[in-house]
C-alpha cells in the first residue's frame, strides 16, 4: 500500500511542474504590458520603466521563471499588482469562500446523485428510472450561470416575501459578522506568523467558524446565502453522479455474486447494500473526483452572478486587469487542489479496491 | 431483441462477442461494409430502438435547421436597433399577437433587449454560433487529439511518455479555468474561444485513441499489414484508424454537449463571441443585472443552450448504447 501511495504521488509531481510552466508561460502571452494595466494608459516610459523593476519585469525570462519557481517552493506566491498585498494574503481571504462553496456542492450533488442513481437502478426500466434519467439529462445540459439566475429570480423575487425566500447575492447580510474562533476564545497569537495565518485562513470559513464558536445567527444567515450558488453549482456534478451510479449498480447486479448471494438467500436490500453497492461505487469515487474540476470552473461563474469574492471571481478579475501574480498564484493554486483531490482519490481507490494497488 | 431478427454473424456481434472480435469481424470484411453486416448498419439498426438517441437526434437536427434557415425564420435582422423604427422600447416583455397582445403593438414573441432589438432574431441566429463553434472545435480537438494519441499509441517510447505527460498536464487543471486562461493570453473573441476549449479537450480524444490503437495494433491484420511492408503511416490510416472511429465519434458527440456550454460560459464573462453579434453567452451576460426586471432576457438565451446540450448529451448516449457492442444487453 506505501509502494502504491509513493508511486501515485510521483505520478502527480511531473504534473505539477507542467502546471506550473503552463500558468508561467500563459501569463507572459497575456497581451498588453501590465504597467499600463495598472498605472493607466498614459503612463509614461520611465514610469513603466521603474515599474518593471520594481516588479522583476526586466529581466529575462529564463530568470523570472527561476525566481518565480524558487519563491513558490518557499510558499511564496508574489504580491498582487493591483492590490499592493501578498498573494497569499488575498488567498487566506478569498480561499475559504470557495472551499465552502464547492464542499457544500460537492455534498449537494452526492447526497442527491448517489440515492438518485441506486434508486434508479434498482427500479431500472420503470417511471423512476425514466423520471431520474430525465432529471439527470437535464441536469447535465443546464448552463451554471443560467440556472444560478433563474434560482435568484424565483428565490429572491418571485418568492420575497414568502418563509422560502432566499438572498441572491453576497456571504453574509450587511451588518451581519463572524468574529473568528481565535478573537471569541481570546488566543494570543504573534502578529504576522505562520500559525496566526494559519488560524486566520481557517477562521476564514465562516460557517465553519459560527459552527464551532456558536454564533448561531451567523450560521443561519451564512446557510441561507449558501443555498443558491450551492445548488446552481451542484446540479452538474449530481446528474454526472446520478447517470455513474446508475449504470456503474445495474452493471455490477448482473454479475454471478449477485447472484451467489441471492441464491444464497440473501435479502434484497442485503444484496444491494453489502454485495452491490460497495462494488458499484468505485467508479462513481472517481468520478467524484473529477467533478471537483467542474466545481472549481463553475466556481467562476457561480461567484461571479452571486456576488461572492471567492477565488474563481477574483481570478478571472485579476485577468482583466493583468495582475500576474495573482492569475499565477490563484491558477497554480486551484489546479494543484484539484491535482491533490485526485491524488486522495487514486489513493483510495487503491484502498478501497486491492486489485488496482497490485497493477 | 433486435438482433435475434439478423442471420449469422450480426447476432454474434450483438451477443456475447468482444469489441475487438466485433472489429475483426468488420475488418475481415473492409470491402463489404456497404452491406447490413456492418457495425455502423447495425448500430443505426440499434440507435432507432433508443428513444434517448431518437430524442437527442430530433432536438440536434431541429436546431440544425434552424441554424440553416435562421434568415428565414428571423423576422428582424439581429444587429438591427428598431429604436425610431417601430413603437418599441428596450426591454420589453414578450408580445404575441395570438396569446392576446394588442395587435396594434409590433409583433416580438420573445420580447426586446436592452439595445431594442427583436430577441427571437437573436435567439435564432444565436444557433448559427453555438452549432458551428460547437462541431468545429470538437473537430479540431478530435483530429489533432486522434492525430497525437495515434502516434504515442503507435510508436510507444519516449513519444508516448512526453505526449501523454503533456496531455496529463492539460487535465491538470479545471477545463474552464484554463480555457479562461487561454482566452486570457490569447484575446477575448469568438476565435480564440474555439482555439482554448480545442486545446482543453484534446486530451479526452488522445487518450481514447491511443487505448484504441494499442489493442488493434496487436491484432493478427495489422501484424500481416506489417509483414507485407505497409509503412506505418498507412497501417494507421488504412487498418487502426477505421476501427478506433467507433469510440471517437461517441466521444465526440458528448464533446458538443461539453463544448457549447464552455463556450456559452466564456461567452458569459465576455472573453468568447463580442457584441453585437448574437452569442447565446453573451446575450445572457448582457442583461444579466436585469434578471429581476426583464427575466425573459436571461430566460431564453439560457433555455436554448440547455435544449441545444440537452440533444447532444441524449444523441451522444444515444450512440453510445448503439454503437459499442460491449454494452448491448
Amino acid at each position: 500500500m506505501l509502494g502504491y501511495i509513493a508511486r501515485r504521488m510521483m505520478l502527480a509531481v511531473p504534473v505539477l511542474i507542467g502546471i506550473l510552466l503552463v500558468t508561467f508561460f500563459l501569463v507572459r502571452l497575456i497581451p498588453g504590458e501590465p504597467c499600463r494595466a495598472i498605472l493607466g494608459e498614459k503612463a509614461t516610459a520611465e514610469s513603466c520603466e521603474r515599474f518593471n523593476e520594481a516588479n522583476g519585469l526586466n529581466e529575462p525570462l529564463p530568470v523570472q521563471l527561476g525566481i518565480y519557481m524558487a519563491r513558490v517552493a518557499q510558499g511564496d506566491l508574489g504580491e498582487s499588482i493591483r492590490f499592493s498585498r501578498p498573494v497569499t494574503q488575498i488567498l487566506i481571504e478569498r480561499l475559504p469562500q470557495t472551499i465552502e462553496l464547492a464542499v457544500a456542492g460537492l455534498t449537494l450533488a452526492v447526497l442527491i446523485g448517489v440515492p438518485l442513481g441506486v434508486l434508479a437502478a434498482r427500479r431500472h426500466n420503470t417511471a423512476t428510472d425514466v423520471g431520474a434519467m430525465a432529471v439527470a439529462n437535464v441536469g447535465v445540459s443546464m448552463p451554471v450561470f443560467w440556472l444560478g439566475l433563474m434560482l435568484a429570480y424565483v428565490f429572491a423575487l418571485v418568492l420575497r416575501d414568502t418563509p422560502f425566500a432566499l438572498p441572491p447575492s453576497g456571504r453574509l447580510s450587511a451588518g451581519v459578522t463572524s468574529t473568528p474562533f481565535y478573537e471569541v476564545w481570546q488566543w494570543t497569537l504573534t502578529e504576522g506568523s505562520v500559525w496566526s495565518k494559519f488560524l486566520e485562513f481557517v477562521g476564514n470559513h465562516v460557517i465553519f467558524n459560527s459552527l464551532i464558536t456558536g454564533q448561531w445567527e451567523v450560521l443561519w444567515d451564512a446557510i441561507k446565502h449558501l443555498i443558491l450558488p450551492a445548488v446552481a453549482l451542484a446540479t452538474i456534478p449530481m446528474s454526472i453522479i446520478t447517470r455513474m451510479t446508475r449504470s456503474s449498480l445495474l452493471e455490477v447486479m448482473g454479475r454471478d455474486y449477485i447472484r451467489t448471494a441471492r441464491a444464497k438467500g440473501a435479502s434484497e436490500p442485503r444484496v444491494v447494500g453489502r454485495h452491490a453497492f460497495r462494488n458499484a461505487i468505485l467508479p462513481v469515487a472517481t468520478i467524484v473526483g473529477l467533478q471537483l474540476g467542474a466545481l472549481l470552473g463553475g466556481a467562476v461563474l457561480t461567484e461571479t452572478i452571486f456576488n461572492l469574492s471567492g477565488v474563481g471571481r477574483s481570478l478571472f478579475e485579476a485577468i482583466t486587469s493583468r495582475d500576474y501574480p495573482i492569475i499565477q498564484g490563484f491558477t497554480v493554486v486551484i489546479a494543484t487542489i484539484y491535482v491533490a483531490v485526485n491524488l486522495v482519490v487514486d489513493i483510495s481507490y487503491g484502498y478501497l479496491d486491492p486489485r488496482i494497488r497490485l497493477k | 431483441m433486435v438482433d435475434e431478427t439478423l442471420p449469422g454473424r450480426d447476432a454474434a456481434i450483438g451477443g456475447e462477442v468482444s469489441r475487438v472480435e466485433a472489429f475483426e469481424a468488420l475488418a475481415a470484411n473492409q470491402d463489404l461494409t456497404e452491406k447490413p453486416t456492418s457495425v455502423w448498419r447495425l448500430g443505426l439498426r440499434r440507435f432507432v430502438h433508443r428513444r434517448n438517441g431518437v430524442a437527442g437526434m430530433i432536438i440536434v437536427g431541429f436546431m440544425a435547421l434552424v441554424a440553416i434557415f435562421a434568415p428565414v425564420i428571423a423576422p428582424y435582422d439581429p444587429t438591427e436597433v428598431l429604436i425610431g423604427k417601430e413603437d418599441v422600447s428596450k426591454r420589453e416583455p414578450p408580445c404575441i399577437h395570438l396569446l392576446g397582445c394588442d395587435e396594434s403593438k409590433p409583433q416580438h414573441i420573445m420580447g426586446t433587449d436592452g439595445n431594442v432589438r427583436d430577441f427571437f432574431s437573436r435567439i435564432v441566429h444565436g444557433s448559427r454560433v453555438s452549432l458551428t463553434l460547437g462541431f468545429s472545435t470538437v473537430t479540431v480537438a478530435i483530429v489533432i487529439g486522434a492525430f497525437l494519441g495515434a502516434i504515442a499509441g503507435y510508436w510507444g517510447g519516449w513519444i508516448d511518455n512526453i505526449t501523454m505527460r503533456i496531455m496529463d498536464v492539460i487535465l491538470g487543471f479545471p477545463a474552464l479555468i484554463l480555457a479562461i486562461a487561454i482566452v486570457a493570453a490569447l484575446g477575448p473573441g469568438i476565435r480564440n474561444a474555439l482555439i482554448a476549449i480545442a486545446i482543453v479537450s484534446i486530451p479526452q480524444y488522445a487518450r481514447v485513441m491511443r487505448a484504441s490503437v494499442l489493442t488493434i495494433k496487436e491484432v493478427d491484420y495489422v501484424a500481416a499489414s506489417r509483414a507485407l511492408g505497409a509503412n506505418p503511416w498507412r497501417i494507421l490510416a488504412t487498418r487502426i484508424l477505421p476501427n478506433s472511429l467507433t469510440p471517437l465519434v461517441v466521444l465526440g458527440t458528448l464533446g458538443i454537449a461539453t463544448v457549447i456550454l464552455e463556450a456559452a460560459g466564456l461567452g458569459f464573462l465576455g472573453l468568447g463571441a463580442q457584441p453585437p453579434q448574437a452569442e447565446w453567452g453573451s446575450m445572457l451576460a448582457a442583461e444579466r443585472n436585469q434578471v429581476f426586471s426583464a427575466p425573459h432576457l436571461v430566460f431564453f438565451p439560457g433555455l436554448a443552450i440547455m435544449l441545444t446540450v440537452l440533444g447532444f448529451n441524449l444523441m451522444g448516449d444515444g450512440l453510445r448504447d448503439a454503437l459499442d457492442p460491449t454494452l448491448n444487453e
